[in-house]
């Protein structure tokens, strides 16, 4: 076994201080290291976006980065966004429209969909679509996830134009 | 949508949004990879890169001496197996070849991925890093990857058999032939349904902890209880010392309707080295092992009279079964001969099947199973048909269809549809789709070269997998019953626990069967919980595909809950001296009939149930187990129009329109037929337009990740646009009918009919999927001399 | 889905990355955003002895005006090209790199040095008088796109050379389009074309049109470009122009297109880019 590296990183607002081997994936390490399984893994290609966290805000495949490179930086992953008590607002949409069968996609697609509304609160359904092209639903055809993140545009914009 | 103008009056019938969702939203599901042991071991499979070869010897030497490993298995070491992998299809007097199929290869690989080896150790990554150390020497043999090469003689897959048959099957009902001497016009099309992958999101994904005598086995699964038998079988246990748990299943698709030889490893591995042991497969494992569909070459013939009429139809499907046989391979092209005549009045119809070996993975269901093929075949042909006629093609549906009247109607081949209004359906449809403006449009768009179709299929399917006198030993041949069962647990407060056979994997069944039971029992949906995937908890199952779960699982769990109700009015009557017939269930309470605020609560009546205050010749407790075995399967239908944009410079098909209008019988929640339709609609238009498995003729797959096998993303999907209708079923007291399989069932022939009403300007009549932009692009350049090199696969 | 066991450095400043190079050897490779490395050796078709993650090293990142040319730092994500609206075709071809999570990792300059004909950035280097930076034990040297891109998956970076930054031209009043073709949004190219127009009243000042994925490196499509120069810009030149895009080229058959498809393509997307870039000059 190579040698081990220590990365420190913030997750979900924790900091938390890992020993691991550089090959180790980010997502291997969110999910055996500190135990947070609610980021997925559907492929092993870097297309499915099962495995989606942010990365300092920015939306990454955790399945494509290596742990070590995450030294320094603040991860959110699926747990850090709401609890059943207290959910984020794509979560409740996600809910509330049907956005999910399966649920293995899901927390992915969260994040994917509540990083586009920090970057564009207002979308249309093409930029819907388009922000989401990198991650796979086999389930609902994607009709009810847009539906989904559209709701909560329009829920979290109040009022527009 | 106006399926209905009543209002529901209780919680059947409405939106209730999901009770599964808040754990699958918060990341707090727990699916396979999820669960961890103390003392787990990991495995990881070396599997063949030969399509067909002799294992001239297998050096585990270098993985074995890896730190963290703990040992290495080859098909060998497995030589204690109660038998091989199962095929429970035994059709009554029909011959199947059928090979024996192991966990580890013995002496011989069939397909690319066939498992040789398997390393066990101490981590995920140790246990890959092994694999690798692991060296197979293979004496290749010929391979055969085209199924009709493969019919025509050797090489053989097996040897044994000298021959690549699997095995020959019909089903025919009045006389095709006399049929077509009846015809004025007589179409004949090649129709090939080329092989597509399942693919959920999550692979596959075991855990076996067998300890002190007992297993216990965590696996992706759709079917939990077959898995506990056939554990039991081949490792020798009782059943009632195997408990096989479905956790959170991210998805089927009839890809985990299957006995794997992967799960009866982890087992046999757990008792060997005495620890537990995890399995989870990797996209590209899962691209070229778990089993795939479709696969069929089809000759289909279809006569009809100058107006339309049809007078004969019959086809011969050679079925590419891959290697070997899974639990039902042989099976899938019989599921759609079943309803060859679709929902048209056919008076003789006739279905050929010849099932070959290749040197492939092999094939089994996957969402639709034979019926997708099917429909494939009459909807498309129909539409040449109708070409051929010169007539609408919205017509001659209408001309055919079986009339309402008619119902239950027995069909040429002596199936008995339950019940059907197509002309309703089709009705629904054209008030969403006006075709005469849609042909305006259509002409006026050709003239700006933009080449733009409308393509119909109207669609029945069999499906409630059930009766059991039918499908059993004695009828097709499935060596199991499939009824379903149902346990109603109302404990002492008044909530509920139902323990359902189905194993529901993101169809929402905990939903829709909370709506059932809770509007049975006057209580809320929130305070009935369904347990299910878990065989050591409720009663025997039959676990969930094909469209079955609410026709046979929810009619059991209504069924079981009305035995609670007769109880309960027992009880309430002896309570309330009134007589049991007089009480009635209002949304909180059973009361008198006509003194509504006079009656008691579920949870006092479960109160006086296990304090034994129970009327005399009563038993205390209130509990009930319903085994639900149903006259018929279930017949639902539909009408679907696709309207597609054809690129006729590069080929490719962009989807503008889908509506779907489907009848499914008494709707449950609506909301979750809804979900249904769409994703089946999009696995039926990824098979049309995106997705392929490609072997190239060595046998190497070529489609072996997500890279190259195509499902396609949002940016590929339109919105749908639905609708229903409901056309009760008599069969169950529900009056429900499937839904999982709809929309695949229809979708690929929908979006055929509409890429090939685009391109007859460019002088392409007929075109089989996948319809991909080089296979198009080609087709053009065919029909009008421009391609020289060809060169587009078929 | 794992890699194989490596060594790994994350050097603080660039001499210390190239002397980590070179005590690596051969089997050292280059750390930057890992999209298109980690991929590989995760279905181990790459096996690197030592990664030198360049995330530590300053400097590397960032769009900067120059005199008539955009320097940009070679960690420069495809998001951040995609979001900068001034670098015209350079930001337009870099929002269709893959998807949102992969243009957040990937960098400009780990698309550059991998050197992938599929790759939609360096057949846009070849029209914009693009040049790259290297660093090396003995120094530095500028390479022009013209002689970066060696062979499929081979480019002029040496082994222990680092790819600093890119250095391209603003392209005032050029106008562009691109037209990349594939089975999902989230694909490679099948085939992709870029061009660029200088129009003056109607006519063809200058055209250059670029070529993704019609061979084992990034084309210039010489033949439209000579055939479209000096001419009007109507739709009939454009198309005849186009015609002669897939001269010379020898595209090789994959799963989803023959030779002569990918280079009908290349005609057929030629004609759409260059009628994009007048529309949009």
């Amino acid at each position: 076994m190579s040698s081990t590296v220590n990365v420190r990183l913030s997750v979900n607002g924790v900091e938390r201080t890992l020993e691991v081997e550089p090959r180790v994936l980010l997502v291997h390490a969110l999910r055996d290291n500190l135990g947070l399984t609610g980021t997925h893994v559907g492929c092993d290609t870097s297309n499915c976006g099962a495995c989606t966290v942010h990365l300092d805000g920015e939306p990454v495949k955790s399945c494509t980065v290596l742990a070590v490179q995450a030294d320094g930086a603040e991860v959110t992953t699926i747990e850090g966004m709401g609890t059943e008590d207290n959910l984020h607002p794509m979560q409740e949409a996600f809910w509330n429209n049907h956005g999910l069968q399966c649920g293995y996609c899901t927390p992915g697609m969260i994040m994917s969909a509540a990083a586009l509304l920090a970057e564009n609160p207002d979308p249309t359904e093409a930029e819907v679509r388009h922000a989401l092209e990198g991650n796979l639903c086999r389930c609902t055809g994607y009709h009810n996830i847009v539906k989904s993140v559209l709701d909560a545009a329009s829920k979290s914009s109040g009022v527009s134009a | 949508m106006s399926v209905t103008d009543e209002a529901p009056a209780g919680h059947v019938g409405r939106e209730l949004r999901r009770k599964e969702d808040p754990r699958l939203i918060t990341g707090r599901a727990r699916y396979v990879d999820d669960i961890s042991l103390p003392g787990m071991l990991w495995a990881s499979f070396v599997r063949s890169s030969e399509a067909h070869a002799t294992i001239v010897s297998i050096d585990t030497s270098a993985a074995a001496a890896r730190d963290g490993i703990h040992a290495v298995f080859t098909g060998e070491d497995m030589s204690d197996l109660g038998g091989p992998l199962p095929m429970a299809w035994v059709p009554p007097g029909v011959e199947v070849n059928n090979p024996e199929h192991w966990p580890l290869a013995r002496g011989a690989v069939k397909h690319v991925g066939d498992p040789v080896a398997v390393v066990v150790g101490e981590d995920r990554y140790a246990v890959q890093d092994a694999a690798e150390d692991v060296i197979v020497e293979y004496d290749e043999l010929p391979a055969i990857i085209d199924p009709e090469a493969a019919i025509a003689g050797p090489p053989y897959v097996h040897e044994q058999f000298g021959t690549n048959r699997v095995h020959e099957w019909s089903l025919a009902g009045g006389d095709v032939e006399a049929g077509f001497a009846e015809a004025d016009v007589v179409v004949e099309r090649r129709v090939i349904n080329h092989r597509i992958a399942g693919a959920p999101i999550e692979c596959r994904g075991v855990l076996a902890d067998y300890r002190a005598g007992s297993l216990t086995l965590w696996t992706a699964t759709q079917v939990p209880h077959f898995v506990r038998l056939f554990m039991a079988l081949l490792l020798g246990l009782g059943e009632d010392h195997v408990r096989v748990i479905a956790p959170e299943v991210g998805g089927g698709f009839g890809q985990k309707l299957q006995v794997y030889g992967e799960e009866l490893f982890a087992c046999w591995a757990s008792r060997k080295l005495d620890r537990p042991i995890k399995w989870i497969e990797t996209r590209s494992e899962n691209m070229s092992v778990a089993h795939q569909g479709r696969d069929q070459i089809s000759a289909v013939k279809m006569g009809a009279k100058r107006d339309g009429t049809i007078t004969a139809f019959h086809v011969k499907i050679l079925a590419d079964f891959g290697a070997y046989n899974m639990i039902l391979t042989p099976l899938i092209p019989s599921l759609g001969a079943f309803v060859m005549g679709g929902c048209y009045k056919i008076p003789n119809v006739q279905t050929d099947i010849t099932g070959v070996f290749t040197n492939k993975c092999p094939t089994d269901a996957i969402r639709g199973a034979g019926r997708p093929e099917a429909t494939q075949m009459i909807e498309v042909t129909l539409d040449q048909l109708a070409h051929e006629l010169g007539m609408d093609p919205v017509e001659i549906r209408r001309r055919n269809f079986i009339p309402k009247e008619d119902f239950p109607a027995e069909t040429a081949t002596g199936v008995v549809y339950d019940s059907g209004d197509y002309h309703r359906t089709l009705d629904r449809l054209l008030e969403h789709v006006d075709v005469a403006a849609f042909r305006r449009e259509q002409a006026q768009l050709r003239s700006e070269g933009v080449y733009r179709g409308i393509g119909f299929c109207t669609w029945t399917e069999i499906c409630g997998l059930a009766p059991s006198r039918i499908t059993g030993p004695a009828g097709v041949g499935v060596q199991a019953g499939l009824w379903e069962s149902a346990m109603i647990r109302v404990h002492n407060t008044g909530a509920v626990t139902v323990y359902t056979g189905t194993s529901p994997h993101g169809q929402g069944l905990e939903t829709a069967m909370a709506q059932i039971v809770a509007d049975k029992l006057g209580v809320d949906p929130s305070v009935v919980e369904i347990i299910h995937g878990d065989t050591s908890m409720g009663p025997e199952g039959r676990n969930t595909y094909g469209s079955r779960s609410l026709a046979t699982g929810g009619e059991a769990v209504a069924k079981a809950t009305d035995k609670i109700v007769d109880k309960v009015k027992a009880i309430v009557a002896a309570e309330l001296e009134a007589a049991p017939e007089d009480i009635e269930v209002t949304a909180d309470r059973f009361a008198v009939r006509g003194s509504p605020d006079k009656g008691l609560a579920l949870a006092d009546v479960a109160g006086i149930a296990y304090v034994g205050a129970v009327p005399e010749g009563m038993e205390p407790g209130l509990e009930e187990t319903t085994f639900y075995d149903p006259e018929n399967f279930v017949f639902p239908f539909g009408a679907h129009a696709c309207i597609v944009d054809v690129d006729a410079e590069t080929g490719k098909v962009v989807v503008q329109r889908y509506v779907a209008v489907d009848d499914c019988g008494r709707a449950v929640n609506p909301m979750l037929i809804e979900g249904q339709i769409h994703g089946g609609v999009a696995f039926g238009i990824g098979q049309a337009l995106y997705e392929r498995v490609y072997y190239d003729d060595s046998g190497q797959l070529i489609t072996g990740t997500f890279v190259n096998y195509a499902i396609p993303t949002a940016a590929e999907m339109p919105s749908f646009e639905t609708d229903r209708t409901e056309t009760p079923s008599p069969v169950n007291s529900l009056g429900a009918k499937g839904v999982g399989e709809a929309g695949t069932i229809a979708a690929s022939a929908a979006v055929t009919n509409a890429v090939i009403d685009a391109l007859r300007p460019l002088g392409v009549d007929y075109i089989n999927m996948p319809l991909s932009p080089m296979r198009i692009w080609d087709a053009i350049s065919s029909s009008q001399g421009t391609n020289a090199e060809g060169g587009a696969q078929s | 889905m794992i890699p194989a066991e490596f060594d790994y450095t994350a050097p603080e400043s660039l001499q210390d990355a190239i002397s980590a190079l070179v005590d690596g050897g051969e089997d050292a490779k280059l750390l930057a955003g890992g999209h298109s490395l980690i991929p590989l050796m995760k279905l181990r078709l790459a096996a690197p002895s030592l990664l030198v993650d360049l995330r530590k090293v300053p400097g590397l990142h960032g769009v900067e005006r120059q005199n008539g040319h955009w320097r940009i730092g070679a960690l420069t994500t495809h998001s951040a090209l995609e979001h900068s609206p001034d670098l015209g075709i350079v930001a337009a071809v870099a929002a269709t790199i893959a998807d949102p999570q992969v243009r957040h990792r990937g960098t400009i300059g780990g698309s550059l040095a991998h050197g992938d004909a599929a790759s939609d950035l360096p057949a846009v280097m070849l029209l914009t008088e693009g040049e790259v930076t290297l660093q090396g034990p003995n120094g530095q040297r500028t390479v022009g796109a013209g002689d970066l891109f060696k062979d499929y998956l081979t480019t002029d970076v040496g082994e222990d050379e680092v790819l600093t930054e890119i250095r391209v031209s603003a392209m005032d009043g050029w106008g562009y389009g691109h037209q990349k073709f594939n089975r999902r949004s989230e694909d490679w190219a099948m085939v992709g074309v870029a061009a660029v127009v200088k129009a003056n009243g109607g006519t063809c000042e200058d055209v250059r049109v670029g070529l993704t994925n019609m061979g084992s490196v990034p084309l210039r499509a010489t033949a439209v470009e000579e055939a479209l120069r000096g001419r009007e810009l109507s739709a009939e030149n454009i198309a005849r122009a186009a015609e002669s895009a897939a001269e010379g080229t020898n595209p090789p058959a994959d799963l989803n297109a023959t030779t002569e498809y990918k280079r009908h393509l290349a005609r057929v997307l030629t004609k759409r880019a260059i009628q994009d870039a007048v529309g949009a000059g």
